[in-house]
């Protein structure tokens, strides 16, 4: 191994400590998470995973928590994509201060907006269900998948569309036939950062339910501070919401790297 | 846009195309925005009588020393932050391999703080940073410092700190990392005839290709350190005292735990104005990097 490999490599180790230390307290018994320091359970138990996957209001944590990620992500990427097309593909009149209107949305902090949204979300009768949070977060999601979409279509030669005209194709059979899997790797991307910011989001996700949608994140809080301190609790369900993040990071690994190159570069 | 350099029809039917984007963050955008404006500029009184209060709550803020510590602290944070990520991301970019099976392994572990939800990663430093129990906190305190996160405020930077170089320096990884594998392998072939040193290849061949994909991240890494609020609020509240109370932990404290509507919608929209003036500027620059 080169020396130089040693500085990612240590990287890494930082990163996968508190992961392992998160890991290490959800498989603890709470007398010995409180009673001692230890490396790794002495006592190995799956007590905390078992609470949280017999009790309805921890998975439907979860559940709820999906759901509104999925219907945001569809959701932003499908509007997305035809204003993205535009931007990339046209000049129209207003074009380039609406793009960074969008983009001021990307920057509005959450924290802003947590009190009106709570009364607008009311208002329209929408609170408490995943919708209200799906369409929350299309807040800063849409000008994001915007932002990366446009760039992935400029790298699309005009050409394409041209010649796709001259072979009789109308304008939408052009785009779902050739055009958007010519960009599948710009649309991938775009999905992962829309799944990434809406699930790791938690402060409008939080105001914006009650009970029913209560996302499984908000629920790790609420247990940590109203029934005492059961870290083994608290770090089995953190231990869970790493699941989602992985998988999806393994199916896009390789256009990560590649998407931003392509994309934006 | 990077699609300025194609040349573009005037269509004046694209914004058919926009107009389901337009709506929808409309919608989400300009009503709150509205609502917020509108309490910036009244008193309120239990549940639902105000009255007009003009400039005052805007006065009143831009002389509180209040909000002047709580956005210093901010500003504090933020310096930091890019202080320390950014050189840190190239470092690590710069050494990363760049082809083999090693390279999924990298961009998949390192890409894995990014996608746990906010909380959770307060929660997992939290547990991580407890003075007796901690790896973090007990490890110190073994070492003899006498370390502890909820009494101490330079303790309580250093975890945050600490915690959001752990949480978003992959970010500047990945995007550095997405510009070095752009460089053409001629680049360095040349460089290498030539007898260019390391650095000369950073410094010449390297850092300009960056440059671009810097602008991006380092916007990212401001406006998101700007409004920095989940994690910090999980592992110190904001305190002790108010050390760790950064705008945005302020304003929720004023917004939604006193429920003083005026003066909060008045700090929303100041808060706003600041990250918007500062990201325009960045934005603006990173326009001219494109059109060159």
């Amino acid at each position: 191994m080169r020396p130089r490999y040693l500085v990612p490599a240590i990287y890494i180790v930082f990163l996968l400590l508190p992961i392992y230390w998160l890991l290490n307290m959800s498989f603890k018994t709470t007398n010995e998470i409180l009673g001692s320091f230890t490396l790794w359970p002495k006592t190995f138990t799956l007590a905390s995973y078992e609470t949280i996957f017999t009790d309805s209001t921890w998975y439907s944590g979860y559940i709820a928590s999906i759901e509104y990620v999925i219907i945001n992500t569809v959701l932003s990427v499908a509007v997305a994509l035809p204003a993205a097309y535009a931007f990339s593909r046209y000049r129209f009149l207003g074009d380039k201060h609406l793009f960074f209107w969008l983009l001021t949305n990307r920057m509005a902090p959450p924290a802003v907006f947590a009190l009106p949204f709570y009364q607008l979300y009311s208002a329209v009768g929408l609170f408490d269900t995943p919708w209200a949070v799906a369409l929350a977060h299309t807040l800063f999601n849409i000008p994001l998948a915007v932002w990366i979409l446009e760039g992935f279509m400029s790298g699309v030669p005009k050409e394409l569309d041209e010649t796709a005209y001259v072979d009789g194709y109308g304008f939408w059979r052009f785009f779902f036939r050739i055009f958007m899997p010519t960009i599948a790797a710009g649309i991938g991307v775009a999905c992962f950062f829309c799944f990434m910011f809406s699930w790791v989001e938690l402060l409008l996700a939080k105001t914006l339910t009650s009970v029913a949608a209560k996302p499984i994140a908000a629920l790790m809080t609420k247990t940590a501070s109203t029934s005492g301190y059961q870290l083994g609790l608290l770090a089995a369900a953190g231990s869970l919401t790493l699941i989602p993040g992985a998988v999806v990071i393994y199916f896009v690994r390789n256009y990560i790297a590649k998407g931003f190159a392509l994309g934006r570069v | 846009m990077a699609g300025d350099v194609m040349t573009k029809t005037i269509n004046q039917k694209a914004w058919l195309f926009v107009i389901p984007v337009v709506v929808l963050v409309a919608f989400n955008a300009i009503i709150p925005l509205m609502t917020v404006v509108n309490y910036s500029v009244q008193e309120s009184f239990g549940e639902n009588t105000f009255f007009w209060a003009g400039v005052r709550w805007f006065e009143e803020l831009l002389s509180s020393e209040r909000f002047h510590a709580s956005l210093l602290r901010s500003v504090m944070f933020t310096a930091i932050i890019l202080f320390i990520e950014v050189p840190l991301g190239i470092a690590i970019s710069l050494t990363m391999p760049r082809k083999g099976p090693w390279v999924s392994v990298c961009l998949v572990l390192m890409a894995l703080p990014l996608l746990i939800p906010w909380n959770v990663v307060g929660a997992m430093w939290n547990i991580m940073a407890l003075p007796d129990i901690g790896l973090l906190g007990h490890t110190l305190n073994a070492i003899g410092w006498s370390y502890n996160y909820t009494r101490q405020p330079f303790d309580a930077w250093f975890t945050i700190v600490l915690m959001d170089v752990w949480h978003w320096t992959s970010l500047i990884v990945l995007l550095c990392y997405a510009g070095l594998v752009s460089i053409p392998p001629a680049y360095y072939q040349a460089a290498k005839i030539d007898g260019a040193r390391p650095w000369a290849v950073f410094r010449y061949i390297q850092l300009p290709k960056l440059k671009y994909v810097l602008t991006i991240a380092i916007l990212l890494r401001f406006m998101d350190s700007f409004m920095i609020y989940t994690e910090v609020v999980v592992v110190t509240g904001g305190g002790p005292g108010n050390s760790t109370t950064f705008l945005s932990i302020d304003l929720v404290k004023t917004a939604l735990g006193q429920f003083d509507l005026g003066p909060a919608a008045a700090m929303s929209l100041v808060y706003f104005l600041i990250i918007l003036l500062l990201s325009w500027l960045f934005y603006t620059l990173m326009m001219r990097n494109e059109a060159r």
